[in-house]
């Protein structure tokens, strides 16, 4: 295995490439609920660690020389599609941006909870995610105003238009629903991913919705006023979305806005 | 620019949904106003730690005694009186953000376990603490209530050891200081307090963790210490339980143990 050595990353953890690597032990949750006769269990895969392992590298060897049956979801393995998030050691996280070389040598993998589960690591967030931008309406709402697609669009402060764009790196991956407790005590939390939309929204000046209408949207105990600040969602997304300083900034708009 | 979707709501709707935001506001209004008082009324208790003239003079203090020349104790009891009204809308309100079923509950410990969270564990312990001052609190408000006349060096002494107080107070210490202490740090993050301009919200929230266990021990330090003065005290007392202190400067037939 030394040929991989060269592409990966020169970082001064990494072990020298003639050191002897870990054995890794991956426990992955396996259930195939459309199997009637399926039951969920652990199976264990034994790997060895090669340097600069990502778990998406990992448990794509699993399949291939292990077990070609084994699913999760995988697309860009770069952090921006948001399909591969799933439970590593008890924590939300994204496989493909998760090193092996960050993690002991025992490593558990889990479906990210909350969500659909289609087998094995591979979950419905899909579903979840239009769910959530459906009953939100996480769109640009022109109200009465006919879209002239003519005409250049009015010119945007690039500080606004950045802080819009900051919030709207979210990739959907469904780490910060798994993460809340919230969420997880109660199926209709919109979780820190919806609050975070209607925050950007907010931001919008396309969007002409104004206070009243966002508070109709989440303005109770399934939107920002169930939120318990737990902050799971914060010490998780992949994309350090400022979560905690987003839900606080809807929190005081929307008291303001039902008071 | 006008609305054009939806006709406007009947009035008894609109003001229904107003009620999550009063409720939330509500919520922490009478959190900030316990976790406050929780931290001043140590202090006057504490004050028995400077001797008991000091605490006596507090206790005086609160029953007006040098406005008016002589002690009112309907003061004492209107304070208690509102703290403990604070005390049930912030308890009330509370059993919203309960696990309502056993399936929640189960939940909510399986997640706490396996995500090992710093802020999802210390929630755990807030509604666990929080639970547990239903009743102690209770109990002691009631007694503030009925007997204010009875708040001084050797009657709280009394209270403490003979009347067997001690117990209860201990375990409310932790219980107290702990979901106090949580609940303004959570208070903070809540409505972003101490943020600034939120670009260093994760360093802020770092800050205000250590600050707040900071705060707790200084606090659960200094509760252990008053509860040891009022047990030494109420001891020493116990062969006289009932008599009144007179303070050094007002009498030399004051009682002494
Ligand atoms: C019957 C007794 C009590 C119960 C059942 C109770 C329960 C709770 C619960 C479950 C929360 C979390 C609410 C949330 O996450 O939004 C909370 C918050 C809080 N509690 Fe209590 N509590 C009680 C008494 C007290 C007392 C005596 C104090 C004062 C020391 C206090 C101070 C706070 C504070 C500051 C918060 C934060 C408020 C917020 O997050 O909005 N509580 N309480
Ligand atoms: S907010 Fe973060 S954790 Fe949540 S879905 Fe978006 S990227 Fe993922
Ligand atoms: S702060 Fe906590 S309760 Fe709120 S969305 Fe994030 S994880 Fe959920
Ligand atoms: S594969 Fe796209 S985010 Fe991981």
């Amino acid at each position: 295995m030394n040929s991989v050595t060269d592409s990966a990353p020169p970082r001064a953890a990494n072990p020298p490439a003639d050191a002897p690597q870990r054995m890794l032990h991956f426990h992955v949750l396996r259930h195939d609920p459309q199997d009637p006769v399926s039951i969920p269990h652990f199976d264990v895969f034994e790997l060895e660690e090669a340097p600069g392992m990502t778990l998406f590298i990992a448990l794509n060897v699993i399949r291939e020389q292990l077990d070609p049956s084994l699913a999760f979801d995988f697309v860009c393995r770069a952090g921006i599609c948001g399909s591969c998030g799933m439970v590593v050691n008890g924590r939300p996280g994204l496989a493909c941006r998760t090193l092996t070389q960050d993690l002991p040598a025992e490593i558990s993998l889990a479906p990210l909870p909350a969500f659909e589960l289609i087998a094995d690591l591979s979950v419905n967030t899909g579903k979840w995610m239009r769910g959530m931008s459906e009953r939100l309406e996480t769109w640009v709402h022109s109200l009465g105003q006919e879209v002239d697609l003519a005409r250049l669009e009015a010119r945007m402060d690039p500080e606004l238009a950045d802080r819009i764009y900051e919030l709207d790196r979210c990739i959907e991956c469904g780490c910060c629903v798994a993460a809340c407790g919230t969420a997880r005590m109660r199926e209709d939390f919109m979780g820190a991913v919806g609050l975070n939309k209607i925050a950007r929204f907010a931001l919008d000046p396309r969007d002409h919705r104004n206070d009243e209408d966002f508070y109709e949207l989440v303005g109770n105990d399934d939107g920002v006023f169930g939120c318990m600040t737990l902050l799971g969602c914060h010490d998780v997304c992949p994309k350090q979305l400022p979560l905690q300083t987003q839900i606080a900034f809807l929190r005081r708009k929307m008291v303001k806005a039902g008071l | 620019m006008k609305r054009m979707s939806t006709a406007a709501p009947v009035s008894a709707a609109r003001s229904l949904r107003r009620w999550p935001a009063r409720l939330d506001f509500l919520q922490s209004a009478t959190g900030l106003a316990l976790g406050l008082f929780m931290w001043a009324h140590m202090f006057f208790v504490a004050t028995i730690l400077l001797g008991n003239d000091a605490m006596w003079t507090v206790a005086r203090m609160f029953e007006g005694y040098f406005i008016f020349g002589r002690p009112v104790y309907g003061l004492v009891a209107a304070l208690v009186a509102t703290i403990a009204t604070l005390f049930v809308v912030h308890a009330a309100l509370a059993l919203r953000k309960f696990p309502a079923s056993y399936r929640q509950y189960r939940t909510y410990r399986d997640h706490l376990k396996e995500m090992r969270h710093e802020d999802t564990t210390l929630w755990y312990w807030q509604v666990v603490t929080g639970f547990a001052l239903f009743f102690m609190a209770s109990v002691h408000l009631y007694i503030m209530l009925t007997r204010p006349d009875r708040i001084g060096p050797f009657e709280s002494a009394d209270r403490v050891w003979t009347d067997l107080m001690w117990p209860l107070y201990l375990v409310m210490l932790f219980a107290v200081e702990f979901h106090g202490g949580v609940g303004l740090y959570r208070l903070a993050l809540k409505w972003g307090w101490f943020e600034g301009d939120g670009s260093d919200a994760t360093g802020v929230r770092r800050k205000l963790r250590f600050f707040k266990w900071a705060l707790t021990a200084f606090f659960l330090v200094l509760g252990l210490l008053t509860l040891a003065a009022y047990m030494k005290i109420g001891m020493d007392h116990a062969p006289f339980y009932g008599q009144h202190y007179v303070p050094s400067a007002v009498g030399a037939t004051g009682v002494t143990p």
